[in-house]
């Protein structure tokens, strides 16, 4: 059992963050609030990074990796908060045409029967006839209603899974976010950080990153609807609470247009419901007690 | 990332498995919580049986890898977990193995795998528990001796213990954290008095032990003089860092008998509870990832694992109480019944997250050493 990246792991992942730091920083998110937009440019380089591509086969003109590389590149997104229906458009590839190459870009209806960047998709998956717009709390990511859709249907698990690697990212984010400001903000005469109120807020921060990090990675090689289930709490957990403890530890400044705390908790709260319910996960992985014996 | 075992492991699993299988049955059946004489004996005859068999040293010489699958089939087999030999095989032995000399492993050890001493740990004192470098139980040198004075507490087993992995000053002078040093105390010395303390859950598992002019042997000394907190900095990383991974397989098939039992009493109908349970299965599935994810770091680091297990205990100590707590709702009123199964184990809960570190100073470790955050 080598239940830990392998080298070639630890390549990509640290060089999907190269990328991903040197096109997406935190000016570009700054740019890109005050600018709200799909940038098309920067997704044509993912596609041609194999951002999308990432699990085709070689023959078919992927990078025929699997999903736990996948996960690591989602974390990673996760990680800059970077914009758009990338989980919809990846798992597109090779069915949508267009979308592994990133010229073309896929939403889909998901959980609560919200559509993500349906003005700006050129393809969707599932019906959003009739989808009416929805000011949206998160300004990175426009939103649709579908009236009447099946926000009942489960979501596809690859989705969820996805879904929870960015909100893996986006819990690091925020845990380190804290963590830099409890360092360096002074009050009393000393680092925030040395109080042990805000040092506790900081540790619960990264246990639930440890923790959601080891049930994300675990559902990606197994693949497993329960694993998934429980990584999708986990890391919703992670980011949600994550970037909400992350707030506190900022203060009063948490609390500005400016900190970019906010925008980590907003698309914490959308990606949650992309998921679908939680009672749905929660009722899965209370069957499953039932299922397994001894 | 890969979570399946070698075919070597796997071998080990099917041979252990088999081996269980055999014995088992014929185990006589365990003594009340507070028959410590019972619990000891039976304790060390399943230590010699494991001894017997070749599986005694599984938690020092085998890889994690192999120590995770024989902890994954004892618990799945309902095997007797270590009891008493709790110090002496996940604390003492692992810090002796690590830090005694050829003739300290060679006269401490092999009792401890053939099942014949148990230890205790005399760490904590009445002025020094979550500040364990405040303890002020003195060890004056007198020749090739150190004569101890001064009081322990929260000491497990101590009743039936044959040794203590005692914790004095040994240079009043020095700053706290130094002047500290590791000692091997035999509990049947001269001026030692054990007197029992009764826990909330009504047993006597653990003691205060009062230590006047105790002479112990220089040699009996693990460690540099002086140099005892770095040593106990040791000890403490395997009590966080792998001696609780047994229970999380355990709480896993707890959670699995809980959910059955509340189908039979009905209450599987209350969404509200399918949906606590459901949650801490996600929890429990993830904590067991997690030992795996340590176990497979330490294995490519190899060796001695590190403060992340705070990480883990912080979130199990929680996880465990959670347990319980549910089922408590799964038991109604029975739940008040001492007799019933998982009473007891949910008022032992309650000490998870005191012992071994409470999760405040678990919270100050992850802080501090993980995070890099400033000492208060």
């Amino acid at each position: 059992m080598r239940f830990r990246l392998t080298d070639d792991q630890r390549a990509l992942r640290d060089g999907v963050r190269l990328v991903l730091a040197r096109r997406f920083g935190a000016e570009a998110l700054r740019a890109a609030v005050g600018r709200p937009g799909l940038d098309r440019g920067l997704w044509r380089e993912l596609g041609a990074a194999g951002f999308f591509s990432l699990r085709l086969p070689e023959a078919a003109g992927g990078v025929g990796l699997g999903l736990p590389e996948a996960v690591l590149v989602f974390e990673e997104a996760g990680r800059v908060l970077l914009p758009g229906p990338l989980v919809a458009t990846h798992l597109a590839a090779g069915v949508v045409p267009g979308a592994a190459t990133g010229d073309v870009v896929v939403t889909a209806v998901g959980g609560g029967g919200l559509v993500e960047w349906l003005d700006e998709a050129d393809a969707v998956v599932g019906d959003a006839a009739g989808a009416v717009v929805v000011r949206s709390v998160d300004p990175l990511t426009p939103l649709h209603r579908v009236p009447a859709a099946g926000s009942s249907a489960r979501p596809d698990d690859l989705l969820v899974l996805l879904t929870a690697a960015e909100q893996l990212g986006t819990a690091v984010r925020a845990c380190e976010a804290a963590v830099q400001h409890a360092r360096t903000r002074e009050q009393f005469g000393r680092p925030v950080g040395a109080f042990q109120a805000v040092k506790h807020l900081c540790a619960e921060l990264l246990a639930r990153v440890e923790v959601a990090r080891a049930a994300v990675y675990a559902a990606a090689v197994t693949a497993d609807p329960v694993d998934i289930a429980a990584a999708r709490l986990l890391a919703d957990e992670a980011a949600v609470r994550g970037a909400r403890d992350c707030l506190q530890v900022h203060g009063g400044m948490g609390f500005t247009w400016e900190a970019d705390v906010h925008l980590c908790l907003k698309r914490a709260w959308v990606r949650a419901e992309r998921g679908g319910s939680l009672a749905e996960s929660e009722e899965l992985l209370a069957g499953e007690l039932l299922v397994e014996t001894g | 990332m890969d979570l399946t075992h070698s075919p070597a492991e796997e071998e080990f699993r099917a041979r252990l498995r088999e081996w269980l299988a055999k014995v088992l049955p014929a185990l006589p059946p365990k003594p009340p919580p507070d028959d410590w004489p019972g619990r000891r004996a039976y304790d060390l005859g399943w230590q010699r049986m494991l001894y017997d068999a070749g599986y005694a040293d599984v938690h020092w010489d085998a890889s994690p890898a192999v120590r995770l699958v024989f902890l994954e089939e004892t618990e799945r087999a309902g095997a007797p977990y270590v009891g008493a030999n709790f110090v002496g095989l996940l604390h003492a032995g692992p810090t002796i193995a690590a830090e005694g000399t050829a003739e300290q492993r060679a006269r401490w050890l092999p009792p401890v795998l053939r099942g014949e001493e148990v230890w205790c740990q005399g760490f904590s004192e009445p002025d020094a528990g979550s500040d364990l470098a405040s303890l002020r139980t003195r060890a004056r040198r007198d020749g090739d001796e150190y004569v101890v004075t001064g009081s322990k507490i929260w000491t497990s087993h101590a009743e039936v213990a044959d040794w203590c992995e005692l914790l004095v000053r040994t240079d009043p002078s020095a700053p706290k954290h130094r002047g500290i040093s590791w000692l091997a105390m035999p509990m049947d010395a001269p001026g030692v008095t054990v007197r029992p303390l009764r826990t909330l859950a009504g047993s006597t598992e653990f003691a205060e032990v009062f230590l006047d002019e105790v002479r112990v042997p220089v040699a009996n000394r693990v460690g540099q003089e002086n140099d005892g907190w770095r040593v106990t900095m040791v000890t403490l990383s395997f009590e966080r860092g792998t001696a609780f991974v047994g229970e999380v397989v355990a709480c896993r098939r707890v959670l699995g008998e809980l959910a059955r039992k509340a189908r039979s009493g009905g209450r599987w109908d209350d969404p509200g509870l399918r949906r606590r349970l459901g949650r801490l299965n996600a929890e429990f599935r993830a904590l067991w990832r997690l030992t795996q994810w340590n176990v497979s770091e330490a294995e490519s680091s190899g060796g001695v694992p590190g403060v992340g297990g705070s990480v883990f205990k912080l979130r199990y100590s929680r996880a465990r109480q959670e347990l319980y707590d549910a089922a408590a709702e799964v038991l109604g009123a029975e739940a008040l019944d001492l007799d019933r199964p998982w009473v007891l184990d949910r008022l032992g809960s309650l000490s998870y997250t005191i012992a071994a570190g409470t999760s405040e100073i678990q919270r100050n470790i992850v802080a501090e050493r993980i995070l890099g955050l400033p000492k208060g």
